[in-house]
């Protein structure tokens, strides 16, 4: 199996703190993978290693057969890693259309040279209906509300044609039928080849969702396989529960 | 509007404001409107980083006096005097290239960090000036320039010729930060002033637009600066360096509105044109503290500037 993404003993440290301890994660393309784990465990800093807005001190990052290593984050979003925010992070100044189109004007145009303005356009009203939000294209995200906040997160990090998306914590805090609309989208995006990292404390989102599970406890891996067998597994169980 | 019809319509106004200004044949006009227009290159150049981006400058001042300077080594190292424009691009170069630098130093700084950086960076290069004696040192620098501005038999009065060079500057200085609000480049700098991770994670490239909002907005104020030693005559490097000039470009942007080019060029018509007036008519140092009153008063009514007043008034009416 060649890996999209391949995450070779990463470690991360802060002072004395191990927040990343050789962390080793294989995602084929076009999978749904789950990450779990409970809170402060290291899931965002994973993700944060992964996107570049940390450097790993040791291992090494993989995606699309190249290393990451010392690459900015800028510059991995370019060879296709996207990622969603744990809390919201809309530009703020710029309207909801225009969220969607700086990734478009810096990293699709980047990649597949200049678009024309009216394809960016039409572009930007595509993927603000895929998540609902087209009749509020011109609204600025201070209009908005939690769901829909988290939408346009998604929306942007889409916009940037990604091969890999990594959602972070991207349901926490809505309502059941909010993380249907959550789950359908996902799986809409996935079926349009893009391969999902989904990183939730909502285990019944994660079931639906993941093909395969992970789970991170205190920066290690410490299960990983099919979501069925790994919530049975009694160190996943007692990491959870205690003992 | 396009770029080209606007730049049009603007050299057509700032003509007909020289001609107005001639016309009165008050000389006088000419001196307190150079330094009006000097005002207006100064905050819309503190405006390219400070407004689009986010990040507060309390050098400007050190900008400005680099462009001065550089005019001053020129003047002294050279028999025959270089004409002013050629000077106003090395002030640029010379400025353009310490804003990268410092840009590059201290970029990695945020909000308050940035801020005291750049006023850092500000003192280091005033003692550098002040113990330099080739252009004057503590001392000062006296620059000569003859009464009248001789071209091929064409006689223009000095005042009126730097007028015009500043009427130049402030012109491409509006339609360059005009022509970057609207650009890919001004896009990227509002995501910068927004969220730079987010900016990162969307592909923008934030170091390095940071370095060309740092860069362009030195070299603008190099450029402004440029001229300033044939208008004063006698330079010296306390008030070239002063607290006006850093204090100016950042209450002009501020009280005009910091997200779009006209905020700066209102703030500092307004604001220029108010100390001018009072420097005359009250006293000449009372401007530090009309600044210091309005900036006070938009603060608190008026955080957004005259721009933002008047977005809010426009969005009441529906």
């Amino acid at each position: 199996m060649t890996a999209l993404l391949h995450v070779e003993r990463v470690s991360k440290r802060f002072g004395g703190f191990v927040a990343l301890d050789g962390v080793e994660l294989a995602v084929a393309p076009g999978e749904r993978l789950g990450l779990i784990g409970p809170n402060g465990s290291g899931k965002s800093t994973l993700v944060n290693c992964i996107c570049g807005t940390l450097q790993n001190e040791q291992g090494q990052v993989y995606f699309d057969g190249a290393p990451m290593d010392g690459l900015a984050a800028h510059q991995r979003t370019h060879r296709g890693l996207a990622r969603s925010f744990q809390l919201p992070r809309p530009f703020v100044s710029l309207t909801l259309a225009d969220n969607i189109r700086v990734p478009m004007l810096y990293t699709v145009h980047k990649r597949s040279g200049p678009l024309h303005a009216d394809s960016v356009s039409a572009r930007c009203v595509e993927l603000l209906s895929l998540v609902g939000l087209d009749h509020k294209a011109h609204h600025m995200p201070r209009d908005l509300t939690q769901v829909e906040m988290r939408k346009l997160e998604l929306a942007r990090a889409v916009a940037a044609e990604p091969k890999l998306l990594i959602a972070d914590e991207s349901m926490a805090g809505l309502s059941h039928s909010e993380i249907d609309d959550m789950l359908k989208l996902l799986m809409t995006l996935n079926q349009r080849g893009i391969t999902i990292i989904l990183i939730e404390h909502i285990m019944s989102a994660v079931m639906r969702f993941s093909q395969r599970l992970v789970v991170l406890v205190t920066g290690r891996k410490i299960a990983d396989g099919r979501p069925e067998d790994v919530v049975r597994d009694p160190e996943v169980v007692r990491a959870y529960l205690g003992q | 509007m396009r770029s080209l019809p606007f730049i049009a319509i603007c050299t057509g106004i700032a003509l007909l404001a020289f001609a107005g200004l001639r016309a009165t044949g008050n000389g006088y006009l000419f001196v307190a409107g150079y330094i009006v227009l000097q005002f207006v290159v100064l905050a819309t150049a503190w405006n390219i980083l400070g407004g689009y981006c986010g990040y507060v400058n309390f050098g400007s001042a050190a900008f400005f006096a680099l462009g001065a300077y550089t005019s001053v080594f020129f003047y002294k190292l050279e028999e025959i005097p270089l004409p002013i424009p050629l000077l106003i691009v090395a002030g640029g170069i010379v400025s353009g290239i310490v804003g990268l630098a410092t840009g590059y130093l201290t970029l990695r700084l945020r909000g308050a960090f940035f801020a005291i950086a750049t006023l850092a960076m500000a003192v280091v290069l005033q003692t550098l000036i002040v113990n330099w004696d080739f252009v004057g040192g503590s001392r000062g620098a006296y620059i000569l320039h003859p009464e009248n501005l001789e071209l091929g038999g064409f006689s223009l009065p000095y005042s009126e010729y730097l007028f015009l060079l500043m009427l130049a500057l402030a012109l491409i200085a509006v339609a360059a930060a005009r022509a970057i609000e609207r650009s890919q480049l001004g896009f990227g700098f509002a995501t910068i002033r927004d969220d730079e991770l987010a900016a990162e994670a969307s592909g923008v490239p934030t170091l390095r637009l940071k370095l060309i909002a740092t860069t362009l907005s030195g070299a603008l104020m190099g450029m402004a600066g440029a001229p300033f030693p044939y208008y004063i005559g006698y330079l010296q490097p306390s008030s070239t360096f002063g607290l006006e000039y850093g204090v100016n470009s950042i209450a002009m942007p501020m009280i005009g509105g910091t997200t779009s080019w006209i905020g700066p060029l209102l703030g500092a018509l307004l604001l220029g044109s108010v100390q001018e007036y009072a420097r005359v008519t009250i006293s000449s140092s009372i401007n530090l503290l009309i600044v210091g009153l309005l900036l006070v008063v938009f603060v608190i009514i008026a955080p957004n500037g005259l721009v933002g007043l008047v977005h809010q008034r426009l969005r009441r009416k529906p």
